[in-house]
């Protein structure tokens, strides 16, 4: 039997242990604590800039694969085309010091920059621009768009600083086209290994890569051009947008080039230590429609679903506001853009008049599938509320990439609505494909697109392609919503990011700390 | 010990075939093909058909099947469809940063639940005890990665006495992988310790109460000897199990920590793989970690043996 005082001693005994346990645990921690703190290094002079990128590239060749991870790694600065996009999208020389079209445009002779070597030492002349390009186009190459080497006939090497190159047809695109990163020049010694060991002629090799953790690139002591301002650049990989965002508030990344959590832009607005910039892509952002399926085959049925549509609502309510609505499939800051917008503006009311006439019931199902990107996910909450406004009965289904491109990109296309942004520069031409997942038939518009490829003069062109937009608006060919915008955060001080991205890249010849 | 070790070691084998063939097949159901996300929607549909020749995805399931258990009956894992390098380089150097940070993490949620859980059991229904399992409480229901962020603002954005993540290496900077470690592994030991420290609370109140408690008291023993030498030890089997769950969960459950702090470990591999569809990737990972578990729960059946000398001869 055990008394009331006994059991009082036995706790307070008990408590004594205990306050020594805890005075042992708190003293360990302090210590371990005052271990873990770090001795702060003085602030020195940067030479060097770290940018936050989300998606890991799987390899660093640009030649093989389609991710658009590895050109924003090594494009421009590591490897080089005979030609380059710059920042404003304009086709500038690279590799190529200047050009002549002759024989009516179906001829190109490259006249070749002297004293590039590639990193390795290796020299650059004009055979490695024909291996380069035969290698892409050839049997089981891993080049993701054999397309743009597509118009090539020939290509000759008359002396190692000359190339010519004979097209089959007129191609009013092909120097952008190699432009791209996927028709960057590599060397035959180093082709094969650049995937984990790239090789190029840029001003930056690459130094080290700590897979899923970060990629450092290191200034060149040997470039043909203009030597850049900073000494390394290190893409650090952080999937998780507001992982970036506390990375930039640290100090641990100088940038965060395309900031995925646009709802932090005001904080970083607000805060004098940063700058945003928004900018512009080549991404237009669609409201994909099957037109395989009833009732999404009846043109007054897509004209309704784009009536019901608040594009700004849209850009407003996912975008946090950045974004341009567009009303066809072309990006705003083309100099052949139109704004076709108020073809067919806001206006729920109409919108139901349409289906009334088309005959379709209220309550009429539609499956949304939504990819995983920001846009989608949260621009679809939006789109489905307003198709619910006037009648539809929408099912969102979220799905991975893997997903949409086998369910909705390929195979039965087994879809009715999708929201997605189409990144590729200048894409129009999707809209004459046979059988394109959206499945736009029309016979005037690929006939218009035939016409577009003959035509090399500027304003001829962009003509011509403001008729096909118009096209594409009058016959709903999809919901076109708005132009993706990219919104640059970065330290104060660091200039000659790219504000816009005429393709996709992080093009950081340019950089410099001020 | 040896027809109980012998029996454990027939279950695990099954256990992860029938784990083999489960996630292999469930795999193949799964939509999306590695090759076209890798290549992209302009691709040609000739590239496309060669690259999946080369990465074999063009023959039959059963013959990949017994390609990928033929490889890892010979302890070769493949390489991933995706990166093109050997897997067993790529889960060592994801291993060399999931596992410090689980054992760092159990280390942190051992030394706060023990005492802690202690503690209140000991105070029962006093003051002590109300404010340790109140924290507790608050614990369990702060998310770890809310925790992580909370932690990264205090710690690397308002001071800037951590880095908000990433990970050096240990090669490069062994101090730095370390640091870089330690605000993720509080983040997950503070949510581990207080799912624990509940556990401990309740198993040694249900010791404290035993009889041979009491008796030994009576004796005359000291108060840290019933506590430590008769209490602890009994109370630490359902304890154990607990911690080795705990354990196996911080090994391949932190993804979530590792995306605050982009730490490039096992979690976030695994996640990009199954997103990019590199399959193979997926299935060694998933077949890693299930083989994972089912060890360390054999592992925690041993050390019952060593905590309490009954379940030797019968376990």
């Amino acid at each position: 039997m055990v008394t009331m005082g006994q059991n009082r001693a036995t706790k307070s005994d008990f408590g004594r242990v205990l306050r020594r346990a805890a005075g042992l645990i708190f003293a360990s921690g302090l210590v371990a604590f005052a271990v873990t703190v770090p001795v702060t290094s003085p602030a020195l002079a940067k030479t060097g800039i770290v940018l936050a990128i989300t998606l890991e590239p799987p390899h660093l060749d640009p030649t093989a694969g389609a991710p658009a991870a590895i050109d924003e790694v090594v494009y421009a600065n590591l490897f080089e085309g005979l030609t380059r996009i710059d920042a404003q999208g304009q086709v500038k020389p690279g590799l190529a010091e200047r050009w002549v079209i002759e024989d009516d445009g179906l001829t190109y002779r490259f006249i070749l920059r002297p004293d590039v070597t590639f990193h390795d030492g290796a020299t650059f002349d004009s055979s490695d621009v024909k291996f380069s390009f035969e290698r892409a186009v050839a049997e089981g190459s891993e080049n993701a768009q054999k397309g743009l080497f597509s118009a090539i006939e020939t290509i000759e090497t008359p002396d190692p600083q000359t190339v010519v190159i004979k097209l089959k047809r007129k191609e009013g695109l092909f120097l952008w086209n190699l432009g791209w990163g996927d028709a960057v020049i590599v060397d035959p010694a180093s082709a094969d290994t650049n995937k984990t060991n790239p090789i190029g002629t840029g001003p930056f090799k690459l130094d080290s890569w700590a897979r899923g953790d970060q990629i450092r690139l290191v200034r060149t002591s040997k470039y043909w051009g203009q030597k850049p301002a900073i000494d390394s650049v290190t893409f650090k990989i952080i999937a998780d947008p507001s992982a970036q965002v506390t990375a930039l508030l640290a100090g641990d990344v100088d940038a965060i080039p395309n900031i995925g959590a646009p709802e932090s832009v005001a904080q970083f607005q607000a805060d004098p230590r940063f700058v945003v910039t928004p900018g512009t892509t080549e991404g237009e952002t669609i409201l994909a429609m099957n037109e395989r399926r009833a009732p999404l085959n009846d043109v007054r049925v897509r004209k309704a679903i784009q009536h019901a549509i608040d594009r700004q609502a849209i850009v407003d309510g996912a975008m946090f506001g950045f974004g341009t609505p567009i009303g066809s499939h072309f990006a705003p800051h083309n100099p052949a853009y139109t704004d076709l917008t108020s073809v067919t503006p806001y206006d729920p009311e109409k919108a139901k008049a349409l289906l009334a006439e088309a005959g379709v019931a209220p309550g009429t199902k539609l499956v949304l599938k939504l990819p995983p990107p920001t846009y989608a996910r949260r621009g679809g909450e939006i789109v489905a509320a307003q198709l619910k406004a006037v009648g539809f009965e929408i099912e969102q289904i979220p799905v991975d990439w893997g997903q949409w491109v086998s369910e909705v990109f390929k195979g039965d296309h087994d879809f009715d609505l999708t929201i997605v942004s189409h990144t590729e520069p200048l894409d129009i031409g999707i809209y004459a494909r046979d059988d394109y997942y959206f499945g736009y038939d029309n016979p005037a518009f690929k006939a218009l697109m035939t016409k577009i490829d003959g035509v090399a003069d500027p304003a001829g062109r962009n003509t011509l392609f403001k008729e096909a937009q118009r096209m594409l608006a009058d016959d709903a060919a999809n919901g076109f919503l708005f132009q993706l915008a990219k919104v640059t955060v970065q330290r104060k001080g660091l200039k000659g990011l790219w504000q816009n991205a005429p393709i996709q890249a992080n093009d950081v010849t340019g950089v410099r700390w001020e | 010990m040896a027809g109980f070790l012998s029996r454990r070691l027939i279950t695990l084998l099954l256990t992860l075939l029938v784990a083999s063939l489960v996630v292999f097949w469930v795999l193949e159901l799964l939509p999306g093909d590695v090759a076209q996300l890798l290549l992209g929607t302009e691709v040609q549909p000739d590239t496309l058909a060669a690259i999946r020749a080369q990465l074999g995805l063009d023959r039959p399931a059963m013959l990949r099947y017994a390609d990928w258990i033929g490889g890892l009956m010979i302890g070769d894992l493949g390489d991933s469809l995706v990166y093109g390098i050997p897997i067993w380089q790529m889960v060592r150097d994801r291993l060399a940063v999931s596992l410090p940070l689980a054992i760092m993490a159990f280390t942190f949620a051992t030394a706060i639940a023990l005492p802690f859980g202690m503690a209140a059991a000991v105070r029962r229904g006093r003051l002590l005890d109300v404010i340790l399992m109140g924290l507790a409480q608050i614990g369990l229901a702060i998310p770890n990665f809310w925790f992580g962020l909370m932690l990264i603002l205090a710690f690397a954005v308002l001071n800037n006495w951590f880095d908000a993540g990433g990970f050096p290496g240990w090669q490069e900077d062994p101090v730095g992988s370390l640091k870089a470690l330690f605000l993720p592994a509080l983040a997950l030991g503070l949510s581990e310790a207080a799912i624990l420290s509940r556990m401990v609370r309740a198993a040694m109140l249900e010791t404290l109460g035993e009889d041979y408690v009491r008796t030994a008291r009576a004796k005359g023993l000291s108060v840290s000897r019933v506590l430590f030498g008769h209490t602890l030890g009994n109370a630490m089997i359902p304890i154990a199990t607990l911690m080795g769950l705990q354990f196996a969960f911080l090994v391949a459950g932190s993804v979530i920590v590792e995306n605050v702090f982009y730490l490039p470990g096992i979690g976030q591999l695994l996640l990009k793989a199954i997103f990019e569809r590199d399959l193979i990737l997926v299935r060694d990972l998933v077949l890693m970690l299930s083989g994972f578990v089912i060890v360390l729960s054999f592992c925690v059946d041993i050390a019952y043996g060593f905590i309490d000398p009954r379940l030797r001869g019968n376990a």
